[in-house]
């Protein structure tokens, strides 16, 4: 247990450094941020003299080292626009994204659960094909087209909630049920598919020769086989959604880490990119990895010694 | 004494989209109790579902029970209730499916699925159902026991998945064992072994047994009495030896001629049945094997016949059949 723990650590040390090196390289692509940073006007010295004060002027693999021991020691250098530790801009707005991304996650989850299994258990009746259709248009259309088709209904015509920021319970309501549309509907398609299939395995017959109970035989025998590709689509999920979604905070001004990066990419703020989007990776990476030991809690067959 | 299994015109259709499939086809056969019933017939000869049926195991739809009873210690079971059902099902009647890698839950402990039936069934507690498991596996020959009951059914050998599976199928003492292909799946020696082992069980145990199966051999060497099936129907049945010297259907001849004998080797090709398995969409008339059957008559087309005792050999040796395979072969040798 021990050595495939420290397997999979390793594995998820080197894909965030992937993901730092490319972000890295990546960035600096976009342009010179000391020229954005100047004041309008300012001559050609000024620029020189704050890109040297940035360290932009050194050679690249140098700055790259540099970042690199620099963030191994939790230093992701100081923001160009806020002029504070950049990780520190970035984890302020961790909360938001959290509480968000937990209740949409929560919600996502209890619907598409329920929505699932109902399908599942009525085929073939008028309620699946109203679960069904549902959840193939919930998961097809564009969040940030729902988000904005609300926020004309809710807030615009009707005047019921805010448009867009942060601060009250009321502020959670769009923005979260408009991810929780797409959380709920792929676990509804995909628990219904799984449901389906193990429905049909022969251990699901020897159960019934058991003359088990059929709700025994549903939860036990049915939905425990059935539950486990359910758990990596939320474990991806959830992933994604604590990265922060950066169409659905930039749609309701929601002050989470997917907006802080994309101002960061909009002002060049390299030590703001750099922190946010490894923290991002640093993340996903982790929550994929409970998901590989709770697969292993639900599936013995990949347990390992 | 009442048969303790009476199934009286069996009938089972599947309604799919292709059509209508006669899968069971006004099946009647008795069993006695402490009688070992070996049932051969080729996929989609209504051997399984005819087993399955009779205890509410098939989808219901696409599955259609047409017509029949089924009586089981006096109960007809075609009109039990879904309570009632579950109550019998593991314990009064007991499963051993084939392919115990697909039959096992993967991710439940052996315990937990052997003591399933037991718990639910009797009542017991986890400590006494863990007991009877225990006392279960030995029984069936699973060395280390005691400490294996927390194991998956992955780190559980072919054969010895097979032993758990009979263990599920035996844990509630069933009036009747219901074997489903279950040495199908595994290779020669390992089915040699559970074949000793179901016939130590029959005697320590003394269970009716329904063996389903393909296999000829296996027949041979387990049940009493054998049933042919082809196309849903029962095509001939008798006491073992009597059929397997003296076959009456020209299909269990034709099966028993296709099987290899010991020691002659090389020397023929093996019979071969002509023609494929009949579509059993189409309306069934007639004798289902006549189309393939070489001592087919034009009756044999039109009309069904029915199962009739074998004038001339013992009690209890019928056949479906319109001609004398007797004299059939008769006139054939003389040909040649």
């Amino acid at each position: 247990m021990t050595r495939y723990l420290m397997t999979k650590l390793i594995e998820a040390f080197i894909a965030i450094w992937g993901v730092v090196t490319i972000v890295f390289f990546v960035s600096r692509i976009l342009g010179d941020p000391a020229v954005l940073l100047v004041p309008v006007g300012a001559g050609q010295q000024e620029i020189d003299n704050l890109r040297a004060a940035l360290g932009l002027d050194r050679p690249l693999l140098e700055q790259y080292f540099q970042s690199l021991l620099s963030m191994l020691k939790g230093d992701f250098g100081i923001s160009f626009q806020h002029t504070r530790p950049a990780l520190d801009v970035v984890l302020e707005r961790m909360p938001a994204t959290a509480s968000l991304a937990g209740l949409a996650l929560l919600f996502g989850t209890l619907i598409g659960v329920a929505a699932g299994a109902i399908a599942a258990l009525m085929r073939g009746t008028v309620a699946e094909l109203i679960v069904m259709v549902a959840a193939l248009l919930g998961q097809a259309t564009p969040t940030f087209w729902l988000g904005i088709m609300l926020i004309l209904l809710f807030s615009v015509e009707l005047g019921l909630l805010p448009t867009g920021g942060s601060g009250t319970w009321l502020h959670y309501i769009l923005p979260g049920l408009t991810l929780s549309v797409f959380v709920s509907a792929s676990i509804a398609r995909l628990l219904r598919s799984s449901l389906l299939d193990i429905m049909r395995e022969d251990y699901v017959r020897t159960a019934r020769a058991k003359g088990l109970m059929p709700r025994t035989v549903f939860f036990w025998h049915i939905a425990r086989n059935a539950l486990i590709p359910v758990v990596t689509m939320i474990g991806i999920i959830a992933g994604e959604l604590l990265g922060g979604s950066v169409v659905i905070e930039t749609v309701f001004a929601w002050p989470g880490v997917g907006r802080v990066i994309v101002q960061g990419i909009q002002a060049q703020d390299f030590p703001v990119i750099q922190a946010g989007v490894t923290l991002v990776a640093a993340i996903f990476v982790f929550v994929n990895l409970l998901v590989d030991l709770l697969y292993g809690v639900l599936d013995p067959r990949i347990r390992r010694g | 004494m009442a048969p303790l299994l009476d199934i009286r015109n069996l009938t089972v259709v599947f309604d799919t989209p292709a059509g209508t499939v006669h899968a069971v086809n006004d099946v009647s056969y008795t069993i006695e109790e402490g009688e070992t019933l070996g049932i051969v017939g080729e996929s989609g000869s209504g051997k399984s579902v005819h087993a399955l049926s009779m205890v509410g195991l098939i989808a219901r739809p696409p599955g259609r029970i047409v017509s029949g009873e089924v009586y089981f210690k006096g109960r007809d079971l075609l009109k039990l209730s879904q309570r009632e059902l579950f109550d019998l099902r593991g314990k009064e009647i007991g499963f051993v499916f084939q392919d115990p890698m697909t039959s096992l839950n993967p991710v439940l402990t052996v315990e937990r699925q052997i003591a399933e039936p037991l718990r639910r069934h009797f009542n017991l507690s986890k400590s006494q159902a863990r007991e009877r498991v225990v006392e279960l596996l030995e029984l069936v020959g699973i060395p280390n026991a005691r400490e294996r009951i927390g194991q998956y059914p992955h780190e559980f050998s072919g054969g010895m998945r097979q032993r758990v599976m009979i263990a599920i199928g035996i844990s509630c003492n069933p009036k009747l064992l219901i074997a489903d292909e279950a040495t199908t799946a595994l290779d020669v020696t390992v089915q040699a072994q559970i074949l000793d082992l179901v016939r130590d069980l029959k005697k320590k145990i003394g269970t009716t047994v329904i063996w389903i199966t393909h296999d000829m051999g296996v027949v041979a060497g387990l049940a009493d009495t054998i049933q042919v099936m082809y196309g849903g129907r029962i095509m001939e049945r008798g006491p073992v030896d009597t059929v397997f010297e003296d076959p009456r259907s020209a299909y269990t001849w034709g099966l028993l001629k296709s099987l290899p004998h010991g020691g002659k080797r090389g020397t023929t090709r093996l019979y071969q049945i002509p023609g494929n398995p009949p579509n059993l969409i189409n309306e069934p008339i007639g004798d289902p094997f006549a189309p393939r059957n070489t001592f087919a008559t034009e009756r044999c087309l039109r009309e069904t016949p029915p199962l009739q005792q074998v004038e001339g050999s013992v009690p209890g040796h019928k056949a479906a059949v319109w001609y004398d395979l007797r004299e059939e072969l008769k006139k054939q040798e003389a040909k040649v």
